[in-house]
């Protein structure tokens, strides 16, 4: 049902909105200025800290296109274009006008955007008049110069304003253009963004593939998208976007609305097409590329584990990472030669049956206290549980078992049936045992949760006390839930052993449970392709907790952007970027209580008129 | 227990009932929401609990279908006590119930809440899903078969497109139906419906009042159902069991109890405003 989500741009088939005609356009200048000088500082209070946080500097080294552009640059151009845009957005109610877009919109979005390139203004005059490196750690000259261009402290005080205005009133006329051109627009943007963002996987391959010569047009020397090919990359993904939309949602929709055997047909094909790609591109790939897909697998292992127990049971886990860290230990245990305690020296494919095993005992300990309490609760209680399993791993205590802070070291490579060594060494070949793994964690979440025991997670997930006066174990259920995300989450675990070649219990802190969750969270809880599409972005682009991604240079700051994106979600899109449709109601209800009952159309699906009546929207 | 047989067998011509309240009490607090109550509940039977508000009747479903706390007496049915299990065994042991308040699993389908329903009387688990037996899609389609065999029974109301409506785009009338058809699908002895019609129009209150009837000649469900319709339980009851302060004030077929002083004034006493 797309009719859940309210369309942003004209009605949609199935939809439930009959499109109230706009109002005229409001005059310019006609604004609650008290709401734009409120956007505007909040705007502003970013910019600040934006620039206080170091970012600028740090990022200013990675260069988006040629000459013009840095990401260090970017990212103070960001909050007055998007408070621009936001500036603009008309909330519909009942019985209010919709006003078409205007100058009016280009008006306010330039307040807004000059507020916001103020706060910047303000803060390089206050750097040069105050010495406030004393509370500011972060300052530097460095920042003065780059908001200066290089110039007196007038000019940044001058420039940003005109910046923060010009970014203010684009954020407005985009709202002013028609839905295509929007669409051609932003496409523009995000293709050459993506292709700076993805600069050295796109170089890596292109070099596997012979392709040096279209790289070497396409990047700087020194990194950077050349400012030509940016702009010929804008022109032909903008032509593509106005050309090509139309035919793309009609091939879907052509995919979705098959029936029965077609269908399934379809999807066989898209998966084998989608396995492929992912088989033969690491063949093209360098040992870099390769590492970074070992990783992102390695989290988007982690990812679907966590999706059962949140995303299908609703559990919310806080100590998943506990999973991790077993798997991790026990496969080390059992096949590295210097395990302090026992060293049993399994090849890795036994162990790993016995890790399993462990794993699902460990899940059966931690989720048989936790699991008898509820929300707020359960989260802390196996946040605790998280953080207990790794001071374990930790303390004197076990150190004769497990080496205390020292770890356990050479742990040899997983050997799969005498074919191959799975070292770090080559990461291609971590690559491929970890799509191995994330193969069968599809299948284990998709083919659970369409049987009786996903079905009863569902119903846990909705109404804990109905499901059990409908006669569902719910404690057996959840725990059942707990012990397959402990599994899935071994097996990452077990391979994260093999490729590092060492684990110690800082690999295992609270945060890699945070960011596991964020990603979920982020992708779509519930939703197998959410889930791999959120950790394969996120992880990719910005890096796993310890793990470098496509953004080396955000590193430093991927805790902050983590926890921005995960508040961000919350408010904007709860049900995450690629939403399980049953998850999306489940948030918005509420919203779309409110919308029927204000339409009129509660308790009316007798009549059939109803948009609940249209077969459609099925 | 097997006493209990032994005793109930032990007076000729007694008809054991299949399930029995033995002086039942429920506290909240100092309140005393049930209050030394018997009650029963025979083979094949449609017994009403009525009662002005805050006598007792939720609290008495609740105790029987062990969501709250019994503070004294015994539930049995069958002959075997109640007492001390889980919610979802008491369902499993063959008692299903709707409730006052709707909650229906509002964002599964229609179909879905009825199959999820059927998780005491399936087996099928986690490997058979893995492995896709032959034995878990022959389940699978068992159920989904009942399911639809179940929201039948309610006429057009709940199939055909709906079956695939989340519940929540239900109107309230269906959304009571679909209760029923969940209770239904855990295939039990005894249903315990708590005011089913409440909030339908006149027309939807007889077409449920007559479904009450069919689903204990069709498929044989005792049942006991809190109304306050006396339209609904004239019609539908074989015997009515009236509370109030959490004590049976009267028992008996309709007439006689719709006569009874005790249960006028009850009645009375709470239109004149005192509780
Ligand atoms: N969980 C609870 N905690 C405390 N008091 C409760 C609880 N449940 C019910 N009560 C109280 O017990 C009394 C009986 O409530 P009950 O819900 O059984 O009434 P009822 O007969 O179903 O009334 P109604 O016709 O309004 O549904 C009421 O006074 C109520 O306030
Ligand atoms: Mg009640």
């Amino acid at each position: 049902m797309t009719a859940t989500l309210p369309p942003t741009t004209g009605p949609q088939p199935g939809g439930t909105q009959p499109e109230a005609p706009l109002a005229a356009p409001r005059p310019a200048l006609a604004h609650d200025w008290r709401r734009i000088a409120r956007m505007g500082s909040i705007a502003a209070f970013g910019q600040v800290f934006i620039a206080l946080s170091n970012m600028p500097v740090r990022l200013d080294e990675r260069l988006i296109v040629k000459p013009v552009l840095s990401l260090g640059y970017l990212v103070l151009l960001i909050l007055p274009f998007a408070a621009g845009y936001r500036q603009g957005h008309q909330i519909k109610r009942e019985g209010v006008p919709t006003y078409a877009p205007g100058l009016n919109e280009v008006v306010g979005g330039l307040s807004c955007g000059a507020l916001a390139g103020g706060g910047l203004s303000l803060l390089a005059v206050l750097l040069t008049h105050f010495d406030l490196r004393e509370p500011l750690v972060n300052w530097s000259p460095i920042l003065l110069d780059l908001l200066a261009f290089g110039n007196a402290t007038w000019f940044a005080a001058v420039i940003w304003l005109v910046i923060g205005g010009g970014m203010g009133a684009a954020g407005g006329v985009l709202r002013l253009l028609g839905p295509r051109i929007r669409r051609a627009v932003v496409t523009m943007a995000l293709a050459v963004a993506g292709a700076a963002v993805l600069e050295s996987l796109v170089v890596d391959l292109a070099e596997g593939l012979g392709l040096e010569t279209l790289t070497d047009r396409l990047y700087a020397r020194r990194g950077g998208v050349n400012w030509s090919s940016a702009l010929g990359l804008a022109v032909v993904s903008g032509l593509l976007a106005v050309v090509g939309r139309g035919r793309f949602r009609q091939a879907r929709t052509r995919v979705t609305e098959l029936e029965g055997a077609k269908r399934t047909q379809a999807n066989v094909g898209l998966i084998l097409l989608t396995a492929a790609v992912l088989i033969v591109l690491p063949l093209f790939a360098g040992k870099l590329t390769n590492e970074l897909l070992a990783n992102v697998g390695l989290f988007v292992l982690l990812a679907l584990g966590l999706n059962v127990v949140v995303g299908l049971a609703g559990i919310l886990d806080l100590g998943y990472v506990a999973f991790f860290a077993v798997g991790s230990y026990s496969a080390a245990v059992l096949t590295a030669a210097t395990s302090p305690k026992i060293a049993p020296e399994m090849p890795w494919l036994a162990a790993l049956i016995v890790v399993v095993i462990i794993a699902g005992l460990v899940g059966l300990f931690i989720g048989a206290p936790v699991i008898r309490m509820r929300g707020d609760y359960l989260a802390i209680v196996t946040l605790g549980f998280g953080e207990i399993i790794r001071l374990l791993f930790l303390s004197d205590w076990l150190s004769g078992w497990f080496g205390g802070s020292q770890g356990i070291t050479n742990i040899p490579a997983a050997g799969i049936f005498g074919l191959t060594d799975v070292a770090g060494t080559d990461p291609r070949r971590v690559f491929y045992l970890v799509l191995a793994f994330c193969a069968l964690a599809i299948y284990v979440s998709w083919r659970l949760e369409h049987s009786r025991l996903g079905r009863a997670w569902m119903a846990v997930r909705e109404d804990e006390t109905v499901a059990e006066a409908m006669g569902i174990n719910t404690v057996n259920v959840k725990l059942l839930a707990f012990v397959v995300g402990a599994v899935l989450g071994s097996f990452s675990g077990a391979i994260f052993a093999a490729k590092v070649g060492s684990v110690f219990p800082t690999s295992f802190l609270i945060l890699v449970s945070i960011v596991i969750l964020v990603v979920v969270i982020f992708g779509g809880m519930g939703n197998i392709i959410g889930v791999i599409a959120g950790s394969a972005v996120l992880i990719g682009v910005l890096g796993g907790p310890k793990q470098p991604g496509l953004l080396v240079e955000f590193s430093e700051f991927k805790l902050l952007i983590y926890g921005a994106l995960l508040i961000w979600m919350m408010l904007a899109r709860p049900e995450g970027l690629i939403p399980s449709v049953r998850r999306t109601r489940e948030l918005r209800q509420q919203e779309m209580a409110q919308d029927a009952w204000l339409r009129g159309e509660v308790d009316d699906d007798d009549g059939g008129n109803g948009p609940a009546g249209s077969p459609s929207a099925v | 227990m097997t006493d209990t047989q032994a005793a109930a067998a032990a007076v000729p011509g007694a008809v054991q009932p299949l399930l029995e309240t033995r002086g039942l009490s429920v506290d909240f607090g100092g309140l005393h929401a049930l209050d030394q109550l018997s009650f029963e509940v025979r083979e094949g039977e449609i017994v009403s609990v009525i009662g002005p508000n805050g006598a007792g009747k939720t609290t008495l479903f609740n105790a029987i279908t062990a969501t709250v706390e019994v503070s004294d007496g015994d539930i049995v049915f069958e002959g075997q006590s109640l007492l001390g299990l889980d919610p979802n065994r008491v369902t499993s042991r063959g008692i299903a119930r709707t409730f006052q308040n709707v909650r229906l699993f509002a964002n599964m389908s229609v179909l879905e809440n009825v199959m999820v329903s059927q998780h005491c009387r399936t087996k099928q688990h986690a490997f058979g899903a893995l492995l896709y037996t032959r034995a878990f899609r022959r389940e699978e389609a068992e159920i989904r078969q009942r399911a639809e065999e179940i929201l039948r029974f309610f006429g057009t109301r709940l199939i055909g497109y709906r079956v695939d409506q989340p519940a929540f785009t239900l109107s309230y009338a269906n959304r009571r139906r679909l209760e029923i058809a969940r209770a239904m699908a855990t295939q039990p002895k005894l249903i315990l419906l708590d005011e089913p019609v409440a909030g339908m129009n006149p027309v939807e209150s007889a077409e449920l009042t007559g479904l009450i009837g069919r689903l204990r000649d069709e498929w044989g469900f005792a049942i006991a159902v809190i109304e306050h319709d006396m339209g609904v339980v004239r019609e539908v009851s074989d015997r009515v069991v009236v509370l109030d302060h959490g004590v049976k004030i009267a028992e008996g077929d309709y007439a006689d109890v719709a006569n009874d002083p005790q249960v006028i004034e009850a009645y009375l006493g709470k239109g004149a405003g005192e509780r």
